[in-house]
């Protein structure tokens, strides 16, 4: 088996415009960023409703919000990404349809798709969290809530989020890493990010050891500083006298 | 919504599930096996081996399992032809299972790292006072307390594994997903079928996480 090592490969010409690898890895990287970064938006808002909803007295609230976990968590990634690429669009109204299939790029039809699917799919996961860290605080901060006259709304906004999202930010974190690893699916519907970039690169130069190299160093290189910039919030947010790390 | 044309792809379903539960099968075995012993290397006093396993976990953690299935797939006919001297094909079955092991691995390495360390020391300091050797005490008395306390979470990220093997559609195997997908393209239903799929996973992976909700609560201490 012979194998030609040439680490240099990133910056040849690629034979399109004057583009050469090296370009292409960064392009990737910018589309798994987006998605990442966009998805977790909605995770993060949608997540937070549905963590407060499976909180509230009203069992009926409550379990429309549990049913809705449930869903998300027990329905492979990849099951989701076909059902919300190639499905939901054909039950779209005639107008929307037309847009999403044909004035909008492919490219940005598969975008959206997998920003939907991802967003929602991580807000059932984060709603787990949120749940968690709002049960985690004593029952009191309720009742002191609701002894200073704040109604459920105001409690939930001023006593009982702003310690529960300190108390999560360590399982929040591993949420928000997996955004990034998981946008990966986005290469199975041809999506150009840094996955199918890393593919492409080694078929086209059959370097294919260097490729998926130089794709695992970003990944790795991505998670640790988000992990080290993550760890920075959570010093700086953290409850002066919790036993977390850097509590006063 | 028509139904009728599921029943001819039945057998083909089945096959396709069989072949989605042997991977997951011999990827739990061996991804159990391999992460118990990083997490002792992960605990031993040899500094070295120690900080490899460690390495090894956050490697693995950091990057994505469709990277992994993907690399794995190019990868492994290279290097198993670079130690035989002699190109061979191993399939896209082998090196999906593999990429499966490996990197569950470095998630079980985890938890079975969490239940040693939930054992007391006393367990250990006994073992050794009736003059077990290391691996003795590990073997008999530390790994079989700590097996039982952390089955539920080995068996929840089993449950997440049993939804991540579907991600083999990207070197083309025919699992369940793929075979559905495939199945649906032909009859020209592939709403229908794919509705099927997620189902169909759904109601194993809902069944059997709530089953380990129940052990979990049997096994409280």
């Amino acid at each position: 088996m012979n194998y030609n090592w040439d680490w240099g490969v990133f910056f040849k010409p690629t034979g399109i415009g004057s583009e050469v690898y090296l370009d292409w890895f960064v392009s990737g990287l910018g589309w798994t960023l987006a998605l990442a970064l966009s998805a977790w938006i909605i995770a993060l808002i949608l997540g937070t409703v549905m963590g407060v909803a499976r909180t509230l007295p009203n069992r009926w609230i409550s379990g429309i919000a549990s049913a809705y976990v449930e869903l998300f968590r027990n329905i492979p990634l990849l099951v989701q990404l076909f059902i919300w690429y190639f499905l939901v669009p054909d039950f779209l109204p005639e107008s929307l349809q037309i847009w999403f299939k044909q004035d909008i790029k492919p490219s940005t039809s598969a975008f959206i798709s997998v920003v939907v699917c991802l967003g929602l799919f991580t807000s059932a996961r984060v709603c787990e969290q949120v749940r968690t860290g709002i049960q985690a605080l004593p029952k009191g901060q309720v009742n002191a809530g609701y002894a200073l006259g704040l109604n459920i709304a105001q409690t939930y906004r001023h006593v009982l989020l702003p310690q529960a999202f300190r108390i999560i930010i360590p399982p929040l974190t591993s949420e928000f890493l997996n955004v990034f690893k998981n946008s990966s699916v986005a290469s199975l519907i041809g999506l150009m990010e840094l996955l199918a970039q890393t593919k492409q690169t080694a078929e086209f130069t059959a370097n294919l050891f260097e490729a998926f190299t130089l794709a695992t160093i970003i990944y790795f290189t991505l998670n640790m500083s988000l992990m080290v910039f993550m760890r920075w919030v959570e010093k700086k947010t953290s409850v002066p006298g919790l036993m977390s790390l850097g509590g006063k | 919504m028509d139904l009728s044309n599921i029943v001819p792809a039945l057998p083909g379903l089945v096959e396709g599930m069989i072949l989605t539960l042997e991977l997951l099968f011999f990827a739990v075995l061996g991804g159990v096996a391999l992460g118990t012993l990083l997490a002792l290397a992960r605990m031993s006093s040899n500094p070295v081996l120690s900080k490899l396993a460690g390495f090894y976990v956050n490697y693995f953690r950091s990057i994505p399992l469709l990277l992994v299935i993907t690399w794995f797939y190019f990868m492994v006919p290279f290097i198993i032809g670079w130690i035989t001297g002699r190109p061979t094909p191993i399939g896209a079955f082998t090196s999906c299972l593999i990429a499966f092991m490996m990197f569950e691995a470095a998630y079980y390495c985890e938890i079975v790292r969490a239940g040693i360390q939930s054992i007391s020391k006393g367990q250990a300091n006994a073992a050794y006072a009736l003059g077990m050797t290391y691996s003795q005490a590990m073997r008999l008395i530390i790994l079989p307390q700590a097996f039982r306390k952390m089955m539920p979470l080995l068996l929840m990220q089993s449950i997440i594994l049993f939804q991540d093997t579907s991600l083999v559609y990207a070197v083309g195997l025919m699992d369940f997903l793929n075979t559905a997908r495939s199945k649906g393209d032909i009859v020209g239903q592939p709403h229908e079928f794919l509705l099927l799929a997620g189902a169909v996973y759904f109601l194993i992976s809902f069944s059997a996480s709530m089953i380990v909700k129940r052990l979990q609560k049997k096994l409280a201490v």
